[in-house]
């Protein structure tokens, strides 16, 4: 073949590759050129932006929550506090399936379906797969043992020491201090999260709520490097949480007590307040429940248990317990009376046991009428309408002010208002008045609604702190000191509530309600029908003055000419038993309102409530009362 | 053919006095030698910065290189007739090896690469073909004329595509590519006319559509990451994503050795293997991508001399094959790390950490610096 025999041209072919290696080598340059480009591409007109990306790869900020203040009464007793609870997390990105690792830690410790739903919850809620999502919380040593023992079974799971919330006394603080809860969905869309950073808790109910901020603190944080897994490598820089203000409360944790003791296991509520300060020494609502309960989370179970109980333990009864005033508005009705000039101290009535108005048929009875019409306390007057607690004197005096000055008085008590700085909850009662029942009731005000208001009753609703604050303010004569929980200073700005500020009365108007007052519970050894109410319940042995006034507000009406008959009725539609009262008169320490729910009498079952709670406070407790300073015994 | 044997010598290198010629005593080319130790030294210093300053890394890769060395000093002593006698029967023997991986081979990642002779070695037939079929290419070339016609590249093609389909086939698209790229190149040297390259161009770029469809989801993947690596960043983006950030927070002079946080935090994946010029970018900055980029120059320049000097169409071909495969390899890594090709697994050469890569390599500077030393003497 010709091609075969043909001799090889060796300068042309080394031409050729002399001009495909020029050829490859201008590409290659090309190449490297492009290489350059890029990386200083990179380099030069993508480095803040690479820079800030690596930074941001590297440090992770780590928030350090702060500890949550402690919660102390008067006397420094501890009544919330933090204690470590040991809580089984993981770290997501650590966790190949959650769904087994689940199912192997059910056979060692029990998850609830509740915690699980829980878990899952925050699991879709957390963005960055290095933060630890509790799975259970709280661990009993068995658990934590059962899960150390196995721990190499479940990579990426661990137990976690943090702080949470305790309260040492449990259900007889629940109503006064209230309690933390977990932060919800529904929490932490409405607050500031970057306050909340590593914090699991809200203060939700009471001084826990109202006293969020100051408790709280200050989160601190870590900026941490760590690597592509999240493995924390160093702190690079950190800044210290400034823990949350420790709270000094008035709250008296021995009266509180003793509060419980008094009301025992009736339904009720004790408020008692110190009416110098304003201070609330006592806040009792029972019953009550164990806040311990709710900070990690109650089961539904549980939940359904309080929330569904008949004596609905978890309804603050001292806040927001809505009830007749009955006959304890009998002595701030007085003093409107004698306030407005409408009556003197000496006048008085002719008592038959009933009051009629004019035109109109309708009895208003008093509290002692029979059926045969022989009751009645015959010539009454002011001092005696409040120490027998006369009802057809109060009619009288109620339609003789008016409606008008009658709610406008009444307002100046705090009533129909919030009468407190710091309980969040509380509620404002309802104070009627012409414009009131022309909103709510379309309805014009009727003379017969006035002799109602007279003795507390129809439509008028106060709570048991608004009573309180009213035996407070009587107790000071006028002088209105806002209840208030905290004594310590806080960051917090109270705000300034009721405008009505001191109701000064000159001493002629305070001396015969007081002194009316006094003698319901310490006029005694009378004829019939002369004793003070409560006089024979607790008067007979009492070492100290005490001013007082029983209240009986009824739960359902009675009709007319039936007679109330407790044997006849429903317990749970027995009247409320009543009782405010402030000791000593002339000192007064202590100011108190006591509600018995369906309770019965209030001098009968209410007054001895009152009398064992000022025993305690002016006798036993610790830091003593000197009694004759506070002007007691023997006079 | 034979006379050749008795009037080779070791060829005179200018300026190197007595040192010189014990390089050329062993056949060795000094200048190409001094790059090849350039590179590597700065490769350990960055690699002992990527490895975290573990001496065992270290110590491990230092092996290597002994071994490379050893590989390379004993290939470098063969004339390149041998080499031709030989090409032929290598080839075979590579393409047996290769097809015997698909019943023996062992398994590792659902590739079967590697074969096993137990007792004995664990190697990729394919490292092998990636010296053979230059050979092999250089040698069938040697005694034809050139241009190659027709029937020539016909013939060469199946030499070239056999092997890059049997190792696709195990599968290895990586290293079937750079297979084929080195035959390619190799038939480009040997003046394969430019419209069939141009034209076998056109036609790859109008199959387009269909080879997406023939080519693997992972590989599809891999193309629509370096399109647009944010689409899924912290999944097949993330390798991407964070070798840019490592290079680009470099910035000119870099955060210094030991200091890259990209590299150190574990944020920067294999950056002791096929991304660690992204550590280096990282550390020493602009400075030091182009000063590397400088000592690969200078190796490719030295090899183009080398090649142009060579005196048979063998030696030129085979030394021009293995040198510009060389730059293809590094700038299918860089540009693979820098984020302008799609990611295939090809290692930084001379740089990255591990074994095979490297022995090909030091058997390429062999047969490169066998076919310098051992020049006939040209009287005229």
């Amino acid at each position: 073949m010709a091609e075969a025999l043909a001799l090889k041209d060796h300068r042309q072919e080394s031409q050729i590759y002399v001009d495909r290696s020029a050829f490859g080598a201008v590409v290659v340059a090309l190449l490297f050129l492009l290489l350059i480009a890029r990386v200083g591409y990179l380099q030069v007109f993508e480095f803040a932006d690479s820079v800030a990306r690596s930074e941001n790869n590297r440090i992770q900020v780590v928030a350090r929550s702060p500890v949550r203040g402690r919660i102390f009464d008067t006397q420094g007793e501890l009544l919330a506090q933090n204690r470590p609870s040991r809580d089984l997390v993981l770290i997501p990105e650590q966790v190949v399936d959650v769904d087994l690792s689940l199912e192997g830690l059910r056979q060692i410790v029990e998850i609830s379906e509740e915690s699980e739903a829980y878990f899952r919850r925050l699991l879709k809620r957390r963005a960055r797969a290095f933060e630890p999502v509790p799975v259970l919380l709280n661990l009993s040593d068995e658990a934590v043992a059962r899960f150390e023992a196995n721990r190499s079974r479940f990579p990426g799971f661990s137990v976690e020491a943090k702080l949470v919330r305790y309260y040492p006394k449990g259900e007889l603080m629940a109503h006064a201090v209230g309690s933390v809860r977990r932060i919800n969905d529904q929490d932490s869309k409405s607050l500031d999260a970057s306050r909340y950073l590593g914090t699991d808790h809200i203060g939700k109910l009471g001084v826990e709520r109202f006293y969020e901020s100051s408790l709280l603190g200050e989160v601190g944080y870590d900026r941490v490097e760590v690597n592509a897994r999240g493995r924390q490598m160093r702190i690079v820089e950190s800044e210290k949480p400034s823990n949350g203000l420790d709270l000094t409360l008035h709250l008296h944790a021995g009266l509180q007590a003793a509060a419980a003791r008094a009301l025992g296991d009736r339904r009720g509520s004790v408020v008692a307040i110190e009416p110098e300060s304003g201070g609330i020494l006592a806040l009792l609502s029972q019953p009550s429940y164990d806040p311990n309960l709710f900070v990690q989370g109650i089961s539904y179970r549980d939940y359904d248990a309080l929330r569904e109980s008949e004596d609905a333990p978890l309804f603050n009864r001292a806040l927001q317990g809505q009830y007749q005033p009955g006959s304890t508005l009998k002595p701030f009705i007085g003093l409107i009376g004698l306030g407005a000039n409408v009556i003197n101290a000496t006048d008085a009535i002719d008592d038959q046991g009933w009051y009629q108005l004019p035109d109109n048929e309708r009895l208003y009875r008093d509290w002692n009428w029979t059926k045969t019409d022989a009751g009645g306390h015959g010539r009454v007057n002011l001092e005696k309408a409040i120490y027998r607690s006369c009802n057809v004197y109060f009619y009288d005096l109620a339609v003789r002010l008016g409606i008008d000055r009658l709610s406008t008085g009444l307002q100046q008590f705090g009533l129909g208002q919030v009468t407190v700085f710091d309980l969040p909850e509380a509620n404002e009662g309802l104070l009627p008045s012409r414009a009131w029942k022309r909103q709510a009731r379309k309805l014009p005000w009727y003379p017969g609604d006035t002799v109602n208001l007279g003795i507390g009753h129809g439509d008028m609703l106060v709570t048991p702190l608004q009573m309180a604050a009213g035996a407070a303010m009587l107790a000071n004569r006028g002088r209105w000191v806002m209840p208030r929980m905290a004594k310590n200073r806080t960051i917090e700005t109270l705000p300034g509530l009721l405008p009505s500020g001191d109701r000064r009365l000159p001493d002629r108007v305070w001396d015969p309600i007081i002194g009316a007052m006094e003698k319901v519970v310490h006029r005694g050894n009378q004829q019939f029908g002369e004793n003070g109410t409560a006089w024979s319940y607790i008067g007979r042995d009492i070492p100290y003055r005490m001013a007082g006034k029983s209240g009986t507000a009824q739960v359902v009406e009675i009709r007319q000419g039936e007679v109330y008959d407790e044997e006849l009725i429903d317990e749970r539609q027995r009247k409320h038993a009543w009782f405010i009262a402030f000791a000593p008169v002339d000192a007064p320490k202590i100011a108190l309102a006591v509600l018995i729910e369906n309770g019965g009498g209030g001098s009968e079952f209410a007054a001895p409530v009152a009398r064992e709670i000022l025993d305690y406070y002016l006798l036993e407790r610790g830091v003593g009362v000197d009694l004759k300073l506070a002007g007691g015994g023997a006079r | 053919m034979s006379d050749d044997f008795v009037r080779q010598l070791p060829n005179w290198q200018p300026g190197f006095g007595g040192r010189a010629r014990a390089f050329n005593w062993f056949n060795l080319d000094p200048l190409l030698l001094i790059v090849i130790a350039g590179i590597v030294s700065f490769g350990l210093v960055v690699l002992f910065s990527a490895a975290d300053g573990q001496v065992e890394v270290l110590r491990a890769q230092l092996v290597r290189f002994a071994i490379g060395f050893g590989l390379m000093v004993v290939l470098a002593q063969f004339p390149p007739h041998f080499y031709l006698r030989l090409a032929p029967w290598l080839y075979l023997v590579g393409l047996v090896l290769l097809i015997l991986t698909y019943p023996f081979g062992t398994e590792v990642n659902g590739s079967k690469r590697w074969l096993r002779i137990p007792g004995l070695i664990n190697f990729q037939p394919s490292e092998l073909m990636k010296i053979f079929l230059p050979l092999v290419l250089a040698w069938y070339f040697n005694d034809r004329h050139l241009p190659p016609k027709p029937k020539y590249i016909a013939i060469s093609c199946v030499l070239f595509l056999l092997p890059a389909a049997l190792i696709y086939g195990q599968p290895d698209l990586g290293t079937a590519l750079i297979v084929a790229a080195s035959g390619l190149i190799l038939l480009l040297l040997a003046g394969l006319p430019w419209r069939y390259f141009v034209w076998s161009g056109l036609s790859l770029v109008a199959a387009a559509p269909v080879l997406w469809f023939l080519i693997r989801d992972y590989q599809r993947q891999r193309i629509l990451t370096l399109l647009d690596p944010e689409r899924d960043p912290l999944g097949a983006g993330w390798n991407i994503i964070q070798s840019k950030i490592a290079i680009g927070s470099g910035g000119f002079s870099g955060k210094g050795l030991f200091n890259g946080t990209q590299a150190h935090l574990d944020f920067l994946p294999e950056s002791q293997t096929d991304f660690i010029i992204a550590v280096l970018a990282e550390e020493l900055g602009f400075i030091g991508v182009v000063s590397l980029l400088l000592g690969y120059g200078l190796l490719i320049l030295r090899g183009l001399l080398i090649s142009l000097n060579a005196q048979d169409t063998f030696g030129r071909l085979l030394c021009g094959s293995i040198t510009f495969t060389f730059s293809v390899y590094v700038f299918v890594n860089i540009g693979m790390v820098s984020g302008i090709l799609p990611v295939v697994g090809v290692p930084l050469p001379l740089v990255s950490y591990g074994g095979t890569s490297l022995l090909t390599l030091f058997a390429g500077f062999g047969l490169m610096m066998s076919i310098h030393s051992h020049r006939r003497i040209t009287l005229s």
